[in-house]
């Protein structure tokens, strides 16, 4: 395979791969847990990126896939008493199935329109959830701690959730490289440029947007099951929180949309410096940046989309040919 | 036959920009289509693969009705086109513009395979040393000829052409005219709309003329030209003093 | 039964018009400039703490303090126009989308530090009671409907009968031949924003005098107004008027029939619906 040679693709795995190692090496609980926020949020956010990035559709509510296959699988294992790893798998293809539904109803929209129907989706599904008892309406569902003993108590199951989530990171990374350097990719890309034109060359559009869609959820949802699963609870706000999902938007748009190195850098970035604004003692006019952390991040990104649209890797890319060899 | 086109109508609102058109095109030959400004040609190649619905008739492709097809599935068919107002992929490169061309045309091929087809088409209209540059970054006439370099990608069966001749310098134009011949002599079939006279009368088997959304005349480029009624709508286009203003200067 | 009805009905209807002009500043804007101002929540709670702080530490009458806030919205809205959407005016979407959503957190987050996330809500219901029938309301939820009702009047006749009303609807309308004839786009496009913005803090305004809020309502009140500029076709005033009744009118009659948890999965169904099937909103033409 020609790819694997590719730096395009290695230098994203390696710095996956050196990046998810790192805990493991130290040893240090507190380490582990700002990595692991990274590595969920280079699974999001490369998957996002598929539609964002490759097609140009912006899904505002993207964070649903994760709500929804953290649900099922919070479910599978909480009720049903299910393992883990088949639980996530099934919260993946829930996701992904709910993701061909919707997707084939709301990618007829363009622009805002679909902007806005992701919206809609997602604080629909919210509300019912909370009506949906048997998911533990508005105050969700814990898992009994018992559950845990199968995997070696709670010290190891923390483990467990970690390798499981680096190695999502890891797929999703491979996925988007693979997506944007196929023919699949090219077409979801022409669909980006100008749709319409695309459909004149050949391109079905709407086929292949589902597919994009459908291919954007399935590793959200498996994210999710892990990550509830570790959490121990879930609950509606927690799951589908629109904040979170622009979170997203946010770390792709840093790293540059449509580039598979973006996203990673994009999420790496963007948790890092989320935590260090939390624990900063800092003041500014009076105000202690921990408490303003949200506008200082806010102010970020509204430097990037003003300045620098196209992203960190967008903007490397731009800058010389070299790099744009390299950089994927 | 290539493409029968039987009483074709289409309706924008109260509008009629396309009036119960009908004309055939045998394989291997060049039509052209002529007419006033917003006489309706663009429309009649959008009703042609199928980027409208059409309000009435048939076209019929290589003995297969396209009535209801979607535009995707007419390209898949062997019918490709070029747009009046380019459409470049402006993002990707223009390699990878020409790409797609061969990835979703008649033969949907392989990356690799539209790889080398987007390389010898590239070639072939002279854009190859641009190949790596973003599509956006390209002048309107090189934007031109990615346009066609696209649509040669796909391998068509018939090629509709919107005044690919448009915006270019005399050179440029005798360079796209010799294009379309050798593009012809490959056996593909062509309808081009053309402002450019001397070029489309050179150039066409056959030429048809439209004058708000009617067909009103057709036949060989000399019957054509000395119709009383076309040189009538011509004279009765604003444009047609700029239009020969520019053809003595080619 | 009736009575019950009769009363959720008015108390729908009541709120439905102050959802109403909240939608309008936002429809306003994207009619006008195509750009969905994701900060449009954060604007109303200001107006809601604008009305408040005014109550309480001046002891301004709540309904003469809409006007200083109303004013102050229309010049945050130009700034944040000159700031943070003219530059992204014309790029994709998702430009305009998170230029204006960094702006939703830079007033989240500087709000939250100064106000807290504690409710407060200003006391206002020293005006009493009106009965009528079996139908009794707040006299408070009463004038702020007529309040509503005041400003979408004079909206209208700002836009239909000013100079500056006629340049915006030009600007909505066609923004390049608009300034082809003269007029000046960027500040058209600004004094627009600011409109927009006016509305909302007026609108947050109207909601502090009769509910109890956070510097996080606005938010919620945000994705109503979503709802409410669909149903009435996005970039249409008048039909986002009519968009915030039916919303009012869902949200005070369906409690009557069903559990209320289950108001807002209707409400974003018939969004998402509407967007689907109607995208030029209950109102619009056909196209
Ligand atoms: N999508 C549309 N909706 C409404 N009217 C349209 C549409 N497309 C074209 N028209 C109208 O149909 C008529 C024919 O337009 P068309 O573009 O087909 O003309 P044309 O012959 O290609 O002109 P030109 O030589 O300027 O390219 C015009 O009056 C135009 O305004
Ligand atoms: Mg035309």
């Amino acid at each position: 395979m020609k790819a694997w040679r590719s730096p395009g693709l290695w230098i994203p795995l390696v710095i996956v791969v050196i990046l998810a190692a790192y805990p493991a090496l130290t040893d240090k609980a507190s380490t582990r847990e700002t990595v692991f926020n990274v590595l969920l949020a280079i699974g999001l956010a490369s998957s996002l990126n598929i539609l964002l990035g490759y097609t140009g559709y912006v899904s505002f509510g993207h964070i649903v896939f994760f709500g929804l296959g953290g649900y099922a699988g919070f479910y599978l294992i909480d009720v049903l008493g299910w393992n883990l790893l088949p639980a996530a798998l099934v919260g993946g293809a829930v996701a992904g199935s709910i993701a061909l539904l919707l997707g084939l109803a709301i990618l007829r929209l363009r622009g805002a329109y679909f902007a806005l129907a992701t919206i809609g989706i997602l604080e629909a599904m919210k509300a019912l959830v909370i009506n949906m008892d048997f998911l533990g309406g508005p105050t969700g569902m814990e898992l009994n701690f018992q559950v845990y003993k199968d995997y070696g108590g709670a010290g190891q199951m923390l483990w467990t959730v970690y390798w499981a989530v680096a190695a999502i990171a890891l797929i999703a990374v491979f996925l988007s490289f693979n997506v944007k350097l196929s023919k699949f990719g090219l077409g979801l890309m022409a669909i980006r440029e100008d749709e319409d034109a695309a459909e004149v060359m050949g391109v079905v559009a709407q086929r292949a947007k589902a597919y994009a869609y459908v291919l954007s959820a399935i590793l959200p949802g498996i994210l999710g099951t892990l990550f509830f699963f570790k959490q121990g609870v879930i609950e509606p706000g927690s799951a589908f929180r629109l904040h979170m999902s622009i979170e997203l938007l946010v770390m792709v748009m840093l790293g540059g949309a449509g580039t598979v190195l973006g996203p990673i850098l994009g999420a790496g970035v963007y948790q890092v410096l989320r935590v260090s604004l939390l624990t900063s003692d800092v003041a500014l006019l009076g105000l202690r940046i921990r408490d303003i952390q949200l506008a200082v991040a806010g102010l970020l990104l509204l430097l990037i989309v003003l300045f620098i649209p196209s992203g960190a890797i967008g903007w490397l890319r731009s800058r010389s040919n070299v790099l744009r060899r390299v950089l994927e | 036959m290539m493409l029968e086109v039987k009483n074709v109508t289409k309706h924008f609102g109260g509008l009629t920009a396309v009036n119960d058109v009908s004309f055939d095109l045998q394989e291997g030959q060049i039509l052209g289509l002529i007419g006033p400004n917003g006489a309706g040609k663009t429309t009649l190649f959008n009703c042609i693969n199928s980027v409208y619905p059409l309000s009435g008739g048939t076209v019929t492709f290589r003995g297969r009705q396209l009535n209801g097809l979607k535009t995707y599935q007419v390209a898949h068919l062997g019918m490709a086109r070029t747009h009046q107002i380019v459409r470049p992929l402006n993002e990707l490169t223009v390699r990878q513009n020409t790409v797609v061309g061969a990835c979703f045309g008649r033969h949907g091929h392989t990356l690799r395979a539209a790889e080398k087809i987007a390389d010898e088409v590239l070639d072939f209209v002279g854009l190859a040393a641009r190949a790596g540059m973003p599509a956006g970054s390209l002048n309107v006439a090189q934007k031109k000829r990615l346009e066609l370099a696209r649509a040669l990608c796909a391998q068509p069966y018939l090629l509709l052409l919107d005044e690919v001749l448009a915006g270019l310098n005399p050179s440029e134009v005798v360079n796209m005219v010799a294009i379309i011949r050798k593009i012809r002599a490959q056996g593909i079939s062509i309808i081009m709309i053309e402002h450019i006279m001397h070029a489309i009368m050179n150039l066409s088997d056959r030429v048809i003329v439209l004058n708000y959304g009617s067909l009103i005349a057709q036949g060989t480029p000399d019957e054509v030209s000395q119709n009383e009624e076309v040189i009538q709508a011509y004279l009765g286009d604003p444009d047609l003093a700029e239009r020969l203003l520019e053809e003595e200067r080619a | 039964m009736v009575d019950t009805l009769l009363a959720s009905l008015t108390d729908g209807l009541l709120i439905g018009v102050v959802y109403g002009i909240a939608a309008m500043g936002l429809t306003l804007i994207f009619g006008v400039m195509n750009v969905i101002n994701l900060a449009h929540g954060p604007i109303m709670a200001l107006g809601m703490f604008g009305v408040y702080l005014l109550f309480t530490q001046f002891g301004m009458n709540p309904y003469l303090a809409l006007i200083p806030v109303g004013f102050f919205g229309l010049i945050l809205g130009i700034v944040i126009y000159a700031v943070a959407v003219n530059r992204v005016i014309d790029a994709p979407h998702l430009s305009s989308l998170l230029a204006t959503f960094s702006v939703n957190m830079i007033i989240i987050g500087l709000g939250t530090a100064l106000f807290t996330t504690t409710f407060r809500n200003v006391d206002y219901s020293s005006l009493g009671t009106l009965t009528l029938g079996p139908i009794t309301v707040p006299l408070t939820r009463l004038v702020s409907a007529l309040a509503a009702l005041l400003v979408t009047g004079l909206l209208y006749l700002f836009l239909q009968r000013t100079r500056l009303g006629k340049y915006v609807r030009a600007v909505a309308n066609n923004r390049t031949s608009a300034g082809l004839v003269g007029i000046p786009s960027t500040r058209v496009l600004a004094f627009s924003f600011g409109l927009g913005s006016a509305l909302a803090t007026i609108a947050g305004g109207l909601i502090a005098i009769s509910l109890p809020f956070t510097i996080l309502s606005g938010s919620t009140y945000e994705l109503k107004s979503f709802v409410i500029v669909v149903l009435g076709g996005l970039g249409n005033p008048v039909g986002a008027l009519i968009g915030g009744l039916v919303l009012g009118l869902i949200e005070g009659v369906v409690p009557v029939f069903m559990k209320t948890t289950w108001v807002p999965v209707l409400e974003y169904v018939l969004f998402v619906l509407i967007l689907l099937v109607r995208p030029q909103g209950l109102l619009g033409a056909k196209r």
